[in-house]
């Protein structure tokens, strides 16, 4: 795959409403059957972007290249691309094949052709046969994303955009369509470009995810790079929670928090010419212990336990120390029996700690 | 809290039961009780009178005499078909030209949001606050030889436009003029059926402007389409002042025979039985297009 041209290239993409840049030079090269997600809070212009890119927009600035072409002017109808949109957009006055075979009936295709590839694209989001003649209305909603996404398929689209087509949908049967779009991606071998706000649902599909913040990428990369080496605070912190600690570097080397007056053991590869900024530890990165000075750890803190929840398979504890409240996470088959009240003993090894300037 | 208080005040607070009638009715006809009695003294009520009536003999000014089909064979005896005719043929292209004419006002009007939206509807609705014979009457002293129009032509450029009242254009501009509003609100009803993603959807899979037009929005904006005919069509099918004003006679609608009936001809049984003909000819107007559209779904219930 790492000789084929990318089949869509985005360069410094701009789009303004008024003073507003909703996206704000996007540049980012999408490869050839992959699944790509495209990750942010709400507005952070990650639906103005797709609709730039499906063609329902133009960009004030900026190319955008298809297969090497530019494509900026050419309307919706033309691109060879195709998006499920988050509302699904079905058209509520036709049937579930009506539906699936608009675009083949678009494009002069006769009745029996058009009936076979919606039959295929039926069966390929697994939606029986017999729901052909059914009224769209009638359909559950995720049966009606699945009459969706077999529309999309229908349309033979060189890339296929999404955007949180699964935001309505509850968690249970979220997670079984997020596991069947990734296999009809793997089938079909079609580039998806898929938008979320949730970060779960990037990391479970995605080849790789750009993490999107007020209308710029804030990092691009493989769901493991992104999760193990953030670029930056925003990132680590969208990736989950985190515990952040304010501090300066002091002069014996190490990081001194003023919250808590302690000072920790800097991680290896600080970031050149740090002076102050925060140090992030992710909870299943933090030790808890009952003993007041465990052997062989560093960046000790004492604290007192105060909550804890549980996580299915997990505990998260909350510590409060000085002003601070910490997070922690173990293995629920780990976990010692502790009162809430009880003082304990936080600490976590420098390498798992990042550090970012302010 | 002892447990007796305690006791008090989850118990809940007995409801009064009294029985407003003997026998048990749903709120929702308890509710509709006033129109419902309304309806009866004022539509059904003169309704069945005026269906007796078209039976009695000629000119009889009572009910309890022996039942004939007389004044319906003078109708059809007589010249009524020319003004039967007059009236659908006014009714018919004034919905023509209303649809031209509200259709892309109402998609222009869906586009504008917030505060012009309202002062838009506004203005459209401001002449309905004024009386229609006055509106109409304003539109002669405009249009007529002499007036508004003519009048300051002449002034400014020499040139005289002459009457442009007395005569069929005036009286469906009239027509037109009166019922914009009741195709034009049933339309933009009816365009708010009609979601703007499913139209860049349809716009996405590669449809062209025309084919999204034609498969996604007319079809989903149909019921106000429809209702907006039919409301214009049944209203205009009993058009008076309109043909009475700017018209001043140059041709004779149903409802002005009707109204001479009753009044000069003095001949009750014969406007009973043209207004009996009228009502089945807008009932089956409305009874065909009804075939055709769900009320249910239109008002956003599925």
């Amino acid at each position: 795959m790492a000789a084929a041209p990318p089949i869509l290239q985005l360069r410094n993409i701009v789009k303004s409403f008024g003073s507003l840049n909703a996206v704000d030079g996007v540049s980012l090269d999408i490869e050839e059957g992959e699944l790509f997600t495209i990750v942010g809070p709400s507005g952070s212009g990650k639906t103005t972007l797709i609709r730039l890119l499906v063609g329902m927009d133009k960009p004030t600035a900026g190319d955008i290249l298809l297969r090497g072409k530019r494509i900026n002017d050419v309307p919706a109808n033309k691109r060879p691309t195709c998006m499920v949109f988050q509302s699904l957009a079905l058209f509520p006055h036709m049937s579930v094949g009506e539906n699936v075979e608009y675009s083949a009936k678009c494009k002069g295709i006769g009745k029996k052709e058009r009936r076979q590839r919606a039959a295929e694209c039926l069966k390929l989001s697994h939606l029986p046969q017999s729901y052909y003649d059914k009224a769209v209305t009638q359909c559950s909603g995720g049966e009606r994303q699945r009459v969706a996404l077999a529309r999309a398929l229908a349309f033979n689209p060189e890339i296929l955009f999404f955007d949180e087509p699964l935001s309505a949908i509850d968690y249970r049967l979220r997670k079984t369509l997020e596991k069947e779009l990734k296999d009809i991606q793997r089938e079909t071998g079609k580039t998806f470009v898929y938008i979320t706000h949730s970060l779960e649902e990037a990391m479970v599909m995605s080849d790789r995810i750009g993490v999107m913040r007020e209308g710029k990428l804030s990092q691009v990369g493989s769901p493991a790079t992104i999760y193990t080496q953030p670029e930056n605070r925003f990132v680590t912190e969208f990736m989950g929670e985190v515990n952040s600690l304010p501090v300066r570097l002091a002069d014996d080397g190490k990081l001194h928090c003023e919250t808590l007056d302690a000072s920790f053991e800097p991680p290896a590869g600080m970031p050149p010419g740090f002076s102050r900024g925060v140090l992030i530890v992710r909870p299943e990165n933090v030790a808890i212990s009952d003993d007041a000075a465990p052997a062989g750890s560093e960046n000790l803190i004492r604290g007192e336990l105060f909550n804890e929840y549980l996580l299915g398979s997990r505990i998260q504890y909350q510590v409060r120390s000085g002003a601070m409240v910490f997070l922690i996470e173990e293995l629920r088959a780990d976990a010692v029996a502790r009162l809430p009240g009880a003082e304990v003993t936080l600490s976590w090894q420098p390498g798992d700690s990042m550090v970012f300037p302010e | 809290m002892t447990e007796a208080a305690i006791e008090t005040l989850t118990q809940e607070p007995e409801r009064p039961r009294r029985k407003i009638l003997p026998w048990k009715l749903s709120e929702g006809f308890v509710a509709a009780l006033p129109i419902i009695i309304l309806l009866f003294i004022g539509f059904i009520g003169p309704m069945a009178l005026v269906l007796i009536y078209s039976f009695m003999p000629r000119g009889s000014f009572s009910i309890p005499e022996s039942p004939s089909l007389e004044n319906y064979v003078d109708i059809v005896e007589q010249d009524f078909y020319i003004s039967f005719g007059w009236s659908l043929f006014l009714a018919f292209i004034s919905v023509v030209i209303l649809l031209i004419a509200c259709y892309p006002l109402a998609v222009a009007l869906r586009r504008v949001k917030g505060r012009r939206a309202h002062l838009l509807t506004l203005l459209i609705v401001a002449p309905l606050f004024v009386a229609e014979n006055i509106r109409l009457q304003g539109w002669v002293l405009f249009f007529d030889k002499g007036g508004f129009l003519d009048g300051a032509l002449k002034v400014v450029t020499g040139l005289e436009t002459g009457s442009l009242v007395n005569n069929v254009p005036a009286i469906v501009f009239g027509i037109c003029y009166i019922y914009l509003p009741f195709m034009l609100f049933p339309i933009l009803l009816g365009l708010g059926n009609v979601p703007r993603e499913a139209r860049e959807a349809a716009y996405d899979l590669g449809g062209s402007r025309w084919r999204v037009f034609r498969d996604i929005e007319l079809p989903l904006a149909m019921p106000g389409i429809l209702i907006g005919s039919l409301l214009c069509f049944v209203i205009s099918l009993g058009a008076f002042n309109e043909a009475k004003f700017l018209g001043k006679g140059v041709i004779v609608t149903v409802a002005q025979d009707i109204e001479s009936a009753f009044t000069f001809g003095q001949n009750w049984p014969r406007g009973s039985a043209l207004s009996v003909l009228m009502i089945v000819l807008a009932g089956s107007a409305v009874w065909l297009a009804m075939r055709r559209v769900n009320l249910d779904r239109m008002l956003g219930k599925r």
